[in-house]
């Protein structure tokens, strides 16, 4: 965090310097781990067994907060009884089906559920990455559920919980992840006794979390913890993450992604909503209860904000005009399209993936085989010269003359030069004003699109096709300004907002928003941004003007509020847990919620509040259930539904590692997404015997100086000089084994290709012993590519593509590798010292690592 | 010079004379020093932004003098960041001003090997025809059973995390209006 959130970690050492105890979990000695209490040196890609052993510390010692647990999760909640856990199944939970690698999710329903919920076959939601869905709101499950108070029934989830964790022992961790046992037991002594009625611990991740195979399940197993310590929805608690890119929450919140459209709502499935009726109905789950139930609304009236007037209740509010999804459209099965021939047309806006995705070779030459490419970038970045500059042309595998892509590269405006609102990683959106005019042909987005779009519309207006109706009937008519016709960012913000159809008047919030047409709100989550017709996200009272919680700086989704869930922090009679912890209560004489933050719950649903047997909707929540939007209102310590690889995580190695799983036959995640390409060659691991021709683990993260693939960094002076130069991180130990020396050069090999890099020899990487081996980890930033100040080989050359099912996130920050001393090869040579490693690992374009593990060779039973 | 303005001039004499013993503030302070003003204190306007790299959110003051950005400082009355910047954000005035910026479109025909130059309106047009030809050529109307498709998978998209809300906005919705499904960025990645 030091090193990457630099002026975010201001807040960590200031409760440190108040008494809190900083730990931090890194494979490598950073910034962040000079400033912690203690640093753990960890494994890559075993954090699940380390937390899982913090989970089972908590059960086996009862140092869960039990009246929170108990009233705020769904530990009592009882499970089907054809469930059965992945410690019984050698890594696999019921319901896997090994020709989908796919799992049914029946088995896995709370008791009595087991027809009505859940999904039979998850193969498609991994394709569409459907679980990226719930970042607004959980998964729905029908009616009642049984319940057993006292957490001792053999199915409830406090002990299927315990039972499943049971073998991840202080010693197990210390096997898995390398972290000695008193080391482990100091965090997890550190992080209960800071838990409970007075006091409240934080976790915080970057997401390089959710760059693993399991990636979403390591959150989860974070989440757990939190959640059994009582750390959700209180000042001071929380699960963290800390994003990397400006306004990448805002992208993800108002997606420009293939699945998602504003608010989380899904992108169409050809089979599952082919009409309007399906769609919401999928969304919002008639009859169920929690906040789902506004969903047609939500779903109207983003429809009515992109037809306007053309969209009527009569015809669906144009839903006929949506493209649908078959399937996966993720940006790695569209390279791989690109390599075929598929795609004829690329934007990139901002975005470098030569440098900055994994697999940059397959990026290259799927890039280097488009009709047509454009390139929108503050700086001529790799993704716009790989025809001329790549490495593929020093191969011999990309020659200028005989490649076909046109490319358009127009520069971009920068931050300054244009008004916008960026969100942050705490889900805040900060309006900026504009300083300047952008230089020359620099234009924003905002310019781009809203012309671009103006031009396709007056080139078919005289068409007469049924396909181009949805661009001709487009509510497309922004007010612009200034000698460039700048769109109005106010007048879009306005529109994402919200309005009344017939008055314009701007909506105060989603709660206002109707599904009969009368309403149009382009993203249902950020309503209450532009309220009574004022920009929130530009408000600015300076911190020393108001209370810690600084509500009236910039806007947050929900309805501004800071910390999601607060109910939480006030205990089922709606008072505070403790005085220390005081956050949002119960004012029984004004008879509402009130306290430091905007309450997230009913205003005036007193704690008492019950509802009847059988209402749906809001209404069905009761006064003391914090988790409004989940459809029990409770936080899900056992997901049976929503997570497409087991209701709870469970511990397997990285798809490539040197290492046997030493917890089941099952090696890596059995329904993580694959893609058996011949371009995307996965080095093997155990038990295959050729792991070995890759013996060395590699990390990779950033450096404070630079900014993801470098196109804001490298380009820029004071950081160029900063950090100048490409280089690998090794323990003096691998040093000696492999004969480098400090500030000579190493190249590094993986199935994928080599790069080189210069050598430093440093302590802070650390050999690991492991099952009575020793690993060695080595450590790369990924900023360097061959255009800038500073250039050096790319980190991302060397990954695969594999991904983590739920949200089709690739495995980046873990791989195998070999490292030899000196340069590496140049011209086609290089290519034949990687092919000499594939025919050597046995990789050849037809044969993959087998999904699931057969049994171990020579072992009748592997268990 | 004379001799007493000569002694007056020591920082060390200035230090232990007067109000600033540890000789970090106006003792050591040089007379071209004390003439100098502030590049924030000259600038004809301010905007107040936010950092354009990680997701931290610092808050930026943008001065401007005479249509440039002369600096770019912390915000000090940001709750996220009480002025603070960290070596990205504050080089983010090198950002902007960078002379590597490239500031005119640029064009590279097919099977070339040098770039030309081209006019943005000309740039746009020729965007424009080659999404509507993309659009034709791998339009799919409807599924094998007559469901309705209405997309093309010949166009892609990658990137948004650095750009605006409002920007992304637009483009999802003309893209959706396009049928052009493949949109991504780096939250996928
Ligand atoms: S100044 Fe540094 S920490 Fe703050 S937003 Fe910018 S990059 Fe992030």
């Amino acid at each position: 965090m030091a090193e990457a959130h630099p002026v975010g970690f201001q807040w960590v050492m200031e409760a440190k310097r108040r008494g809190a105890k900083v730990f931090h979990v890194d494979p490598r000695f950073t910034r962040t781990s000079a400033l912690a209490d203690t640093y753990l040196p960890i494994r890559a890609g075993t954090d699940i067994a380390l937390l899982g052993g913090v989970v089972r510390y908590i059960l086996e010692n009862g140092l869960d907060f039990r009246e929170y647990v108990l009233s705020y999760t769904n530990a009592a909640t009882i499970i089907s009884e054809e469930f059965v856990d992945a410690e019984e199944g050698d890594g696999l939970f019921s319901g896997f089906n090994p020709e989908t690698g796919a799992y049914d999710q029946t088995s896995w329903q709370y008791a009595g559920q087991e027809g009505e919920s859940g999904s039979m076959d998850t193969s498609d939601e991994r394709d569409t990455a459907a679980g990226l869905r719930h970042e607004s709101h959980g998964m729905p499950i029908p009616g009642q559920v049984l319940r057993d108070e006292s957490l001792q029934h053999p199915r409830c989830v406090y002990q299927i919980l315990k039972r499943h964790y049971a073998r991840y022992t202080p010693e197990m961790v210390e096997r898995v992840c390398g972290i000695p046992q008193e080391k482990f037991l100091e965090l997890a002594r550190a992080w209960t006794e800071n838990s409970g009625r007075e006091r409240t611990g934080a976790l915080v991740y970057s997401v390089g979390w959710t760059q693993h195979s399991v990636g979403v399940q390591y959150i989860r197993t974070g989440a757990i913890i939190q959640t059994l310590l009582g750390n959700i929805g209180r000042p001071g608690g929380g699960v963290m993450a800390l994003r990397g890119h400006a306004s990448i929450q805002g992208s993800t919140d108002i997606p420009t992604l293939f699945n998602l459209l504003p608010g989380y709502l899904p992108m169409p499935h050809h089979a599952k909503h082919p009409t309007f009726d399906e769609w919401a109905d999928s969304i919002h789950h008639p009859g169920q209860k929690g906040f789902w139930g506004n969903a047609r609304a939500y779903c109207a009236s983003l429809l009515k904000a992109y037809w306007g007037d053309a969209a009527t209740p009569e015809n669906d509010f144009c839903y006929g005009y949506m493209p649908r999804m078959t399937g996966d459209h993720g940006t790695y099965q569209q390279v791989l399209n690109m390599i075929d021939g598929k795609v004829k047309g690329y934007f990139l806006l901002g975005q470098n993936p030569a440098v900055g995705s994994a697999h940059g070779r397959a990026q290259r030459l799927g890039m280097a085989n488009l009709d047509w490419l454009v390139v929108r970038d503050l700086f001529m970045i790799e993704s716009a010269t790989f025809w001329r500059n790549g490495p593929e042309v020093e191969t011999g595998e990309i020659t200028p003359e005989q490649c076909r892509t046109e490319v358009f590269f127009l520069p971009a405006a920068s931050h300054v030069e244009k008004e916008g609102t960026f969100t942050q990683t705490q889900r805040m959106l900060q309006w900026r004003e504009k300083a300047v005019e952008p230089p020359g042909d620099a234009r924003s987005e905002l310019w781009f699109f809203y012309h671009l779009g103006r031009k396709l519309r007056e080139k078919l207006a005289r068409s007469e096709k049924r396909r181009d109706r949805a661009l001709l009937d487009l509510a497309w008519d922004y007010p612009t300004q200034g000698p460039l016709a700048e769109p109005s960012a106010e007048a879009v913000l306005r529109e994402i907002n919200g309005f009344d159809v017939a008055t314009g008047r701007p909506l105060g919030g989603f709660t206002e928003a109707r599904a009969d047409g009368s309403t149009a709100v382009g993203c249902w989550i950020y309503s209450g941004v532009y309220a009574d017709g004022v920009n929130q996200a530009a408000r600015r009272k300076s911190r020393h003007e108001q209370n810690w919680v600084a509500g009236e700086w910039g806007w947050a989704w929900p309805s501004n509020r800071r910390t999601l869930y607060n109910r939480a922090s006030a205990d089922p009679d709606g008072r505070p847990w403790s005085e220390r912890k005081k956050y949002i209560w119960w004012d029984e004489e004004k008879g509402e919620w009130t306290g430091y933050d905007v309450p997230d719950f009913e205003k005036t649903k007193p704690p008492s509040y019950r509802p009847k047997a059988g209402t749906s909707g809001p209404e069905g929540i009761a006064g003391d259930d914090p988790f409004v939007m989940q459809a029990d209102g409770k936080a899900w310590l056992y997901a049976p539904s929503g997570v497409v690889d087991g209701p709870l995580p469970t511990h397997y190695e990285p798809a490539e590692s040197p290492m046997r799983n030493p917890l089941y036959r099952q090696q890596a995640n059995p329904s993580r997404k694959v893609y058996p390409d011949a371009i995307n060659s996965v080095n093997p691991s155990p038990p295959e015997e050729q792991a070995q021709i890759f013996p060395y683990v590699f990390t990779v993260s950033r450096l404070t100086e630079h900014h993801t693939a470098g196109g804001m960094s490298r380009m820029v002076r004071p950081l160029a000089e900063l950090q100048p130069e490409m280089f690998v991180e090794v323990s003096p130990e691998l040093a000696a084994e492999v004969g480098l020396t400090h500030l000579g050069w190493a190249h590094l090999i993986t199935g994928r290709a080599a790069i080189e890099a210069k050598v430093l020899v440093t302590d802070r990487l650390t050999p690991l012993r492991v099952e009575g081996r020793v690993i060695h980890q080595v450590w790369l930033p990924y900023h360097f590519g061959y255009e800038g100040l500073v250039t050096g080989d790319s980190a991302n050359d060397l990954i695969g593509i594999t991904l983590d099912p739920n949200v089709l996130i690739q495995e980046s920050k873990v791989g195998t590798c070999d490292v030899r001393p000196g340069r590496r090869p140049t011209g086609r040579a290089l290519r034949e010292m990687v092919e000499d490693y594939q025919r050597r690992a046995f990789m050849s374009p037809d044969r993959h690592a087998p999904v699931v593990t057969p049994p171990d060779p020579g072992t009748s039973d592997a268990s | 010079m004379g001799i007493r303005t000569f002694i007056e001039g020591w920082p060390v004499y200035r230090q232990l004379t007067g109000t600033d013993p540890l000789g970090r503030g106006a003792a050591a302070q040089s007379p071209r020093t004390a003439e100098l003003t502030a590049r924030t204190e000259t600038a004809d306007s301010m905007a107040r932004s936010v950092c354009p790299y990680c997701a931290v959110g610092c808050g930026q003051r943008v001065y401007v003098k005479d249509g440039q950005v002369t600096q770019i400082e912390g915000d000090e009355d940001s709750p996220i960041s009480r002025g603070r910047l960290c070596p990205k954000g504050a080089a983010s005035k090198s950002l902007v001003t960078s002379p590597l910026r490239q500031t005119k479109v640029r064009y590279r025909r097919p099977y070339a090997t040098e770039w030309e130059d081209l006019e943005l309106d000309v740039a746009l047009d020729m965007i424009a025809d080659r999404v509507l030809a993309a659009r034709e050529e791998t339009w799919e109307d409807v599924d094998s059973e007559g469901r309705p498709l209405n997309r093309t998978l010949g166009i892609s998209s990658l990137g948004g995390a650095t750009l605006d809300n409002e920007e992304n906005y637009l483009i999802k919705k003309l893209f959706t209006a396009m049928g052009a499904l493949q949109i991504e960025n780096q939250a996928r990645i």
